[in-house]
């Protein structure tokens, strides 16, 4: 017994790092999937991630305020950002939201680079206190799937569904899409600023760079990869994308190809992502005794 | 001062354009963001330096041979991954994702080949004579690159306006489902479609290879993040839109560094392009459709 706790003990000494950022990854992936959930594909939750770094970061650093109060602050500031820049974005759809999100990340990237006074420009923020435990991201991660979870089966759950599928539909049927839509994109802000603190004050150090399109496109990849079906889908991308260049660390200088080869072949063989309940139940159906039929496979999807 | 600025800003805005070029090309008929086009893009610029380099070819094979080069990876992509994800009817973001994979694989598999290191054409690829009118000058690069880019987007545009190629491009884009019933070879184009795109992002690989005088691995993430903005900025899928966004592009950075500073370059380029959509959501050229019941 003593045995196994010791081996737990140097297990967690040398992998508790990945896992953390297994749990911060994936509360991003469910970030963006709350906003994909109500059918807006933005992409801007790097950039408010970078905001909720920054702000938990500074108020730790700067005002020595305790964490919890940091964590909510670097909640609320990409709350509020989402808020004014979603007034006249959201009206975007499609692919246009994407890139008009594209386009103010980088406007934030570029003001977190440029306001060398308060942000420490390219040489980023040094020495945040490493406050970040476990349970702070286990109690993160608990919470938002509750409040996700309890959301999808209420009103607001389904009028998400509801716009998601037709807006046009949802908004004659007396749902305010616009104030649907604002608030996904609010929700998904904070859910990003909340990742951004706990990752600032489990890394030390944060720069303008980790937050730019590279980002933007990992926390996409993440949530599509498991699949935007369901909850669990995000946090399986999330946990996959952390662990494979770990996984794949024996292959040096070709890990990273064979990680991008690996991401093809999942998206080819599984394409509506890795959490895909029904594709499983067609392809394993006879094990356990149920005939299903292959509905929902073939329909048609609208871009 | 200005003019010279003009001059800089229209042989950056070529570039940006030809890059954009085969990624609204690839949009426009299959309908497929393609994020590994950044990497087809810096393969070009190593097959045209190994052209150059090893083989002792001159610039003017060097860019026909990384157009084939690049090519051939295009046409690779879409056998191998895109046609397969079109049998299975994937949603409209999946194939997107795919061709994350296959950008992230290329561009580390070119960094383990040739290593993570700035590399350069060897001197004198490029005669070293500037033009200069009335106080502005051109170097030969630029004339080149400006000249070149424009040929292909013109070859380009009346290959798709007035040939019956053309007519086939654009009724896949209009309805691929539509286009097979009429008899058009759907498949065929849509490889056809993929090398061409992917050798046109090849042939810019070169020419922002001699124009930055650095190749490196990574040389295509930040032209992704720019063609993206210019497919956008132009319409999606529209060449013409890909033409004047690129332009845009360039001139909006180079006056924007001149002017503003050069770490505003960026802040500069992508601030207006997030303006001009709340103005004109559907790009510069896009026509707005509005559903209504």
């Amino acid at each position: 017994m003593a045995g196994f706790e010791t081996h737990l003990a140097s297990f967690w000494a040398v992998y508790s790092n990945v896992v953390l950022t297994i749990g911060i990854n994936g509360l991003l992936a469910l970030s963006i999937w709350l906003t994909l959930s109500c059918g807006m594909l933005s992409i801007g939750n790097a950039a408010f991630m970078g905001v909720g770094a920054y702000t938990a970061a500074l108020v730790t650093m700067k005002l020595g305020w305790p964490f919890p109060i940091s964590l909510v602050l670097g909640m609320i500031a990409p709350a509020v950002l989402a808020f004014i820049i979603g007034k006249p974005t959201l009206r975007l759809s499609g692919i246009y939201l994407a890139m008009a999100t594209l386009g103010f990340g980088e406007v934030v990237r570029i003001t977190l680079l440029n306001w060398e006074s308060l942000t420490g420009g390219a040489l980023g923020l040094n020495g945040i206190p490493q406050l970040t435990q476990w349970w702070h991201v286990l109690i993160a991660m608990v919470l938002v799937l509750l409040v996700l979870w309890r959301m999808r089966r209420s009103k607001v759950g389904r009028a998400f569904e509801a716009v998601k599928e037709d807006d046009t539909a949802a908004g004659l049927m007396g749902i305010d899409v616009a104030n649907t839509r604002m608030l996904a994109f609010v929700l998904g802000a904070a859910i990003a600023g909340l990742a951004g603190g706990l990752d600032a004050h489990l890394t030390f150090f944060i720069g303008p760079q980790e937050f730019g399109f590279d980002r933007a496109v990992d926390i996409l990849t993440m949530a599509i990869l498991g699949g935007i079906g369901g909850l669990p889908g995000p946090l399986i991308g999330a946990a996959i994308l952390t662990l494979l260049p770990e996984v794949l660390r024996s292959l040096r200088d070709f890990r990273l190809v064979v990680n991008g080869l690996i991401l093809v072949v999942i998206v080819l063989f599984l394409p509506k992502g890795i959490w895909d309940p029904q594709r499983y139940r067609t392809w394993f159906g006879s094990w356990f005794g149920r005939r299903t039929k292959r509905a929902g496979g073939r329909t048609e999807h609208r871009s | 001062m200005l003019a010279q600025q003009l001059v800089n800003g229209l042989s950056l805005g070529a570039l940006y354009a030809l890059f954009a070029l085969g990624f609204t090309l690839i949009f426009g008929v299959l309908g497929v963001i393609n994020l590994s086009h950044g990497a087809i893009f810096m393969v070009g610029a190593y097959a045209g330096l190994e052209a150059i380099v090893h083989l002792g070819l001159p610039l003017w094979f060097a860019l026909p041979f990384a157009f084939l080069v690049s090519g051939v990876f295009g046409f690779l992509i879409d056998v191998l991954v895109l046609k397969p994800l079109r049998k299975r009817n994937a949603p409209h973001l999946i194939p997107m994702i795919a061709t994350i994979g296959i950008g992230i694989a290329i561009n580390n598999a070119v960094q383990g080949i040739f290593g993570a290191q700035n590399l350069r054409f060897p001197a004198g690829t490029v005669p070293n004579d500037t033009l200069s009118v009335a106080g502005v000058g051109l170097t030969a690069l630029e004339l080149a690159i400006i000249l070149l880019s424009f040929a292909l987007m013109a070859a380009l545009m009346i290959v798709i306006r007035k040939t019956q190629l053309g007519r086939a491009l654009r009724a896949i884009a209009e309805s691929p489902k539509a286009a097979y019933l009429v008899g058009i070879n759907v498949e065929g184009l849509f490889m056809l479609t993929s090398f061409i795109a992917a050798g046109l992002g090849g042939v810019a690989g070169v020419l922002i290879g001699l124009y930055s005088n650095a190749i490196f691995p990574l040389m295509g993430q930040p032209m992704l993040q720019k063609g993206v903005a210019v497919i956008i900025l132009g319409g999606m899928g529209d060449i013409r839109g890909a033409l004047f966004a690129g332009l845009f592009l360039g001139f909006a950075e180079v006056l924007s560094v001149a002017y503003v500073g050069s770490t505003m370059r960026d802040a500069v380029a992508f601030g207006l392009l997030f303006l001009i959509l709340l103005v004109r959501p559907k790009g510069l050229f896009g026509t707005t459709n509005e559903r209504k019941v």
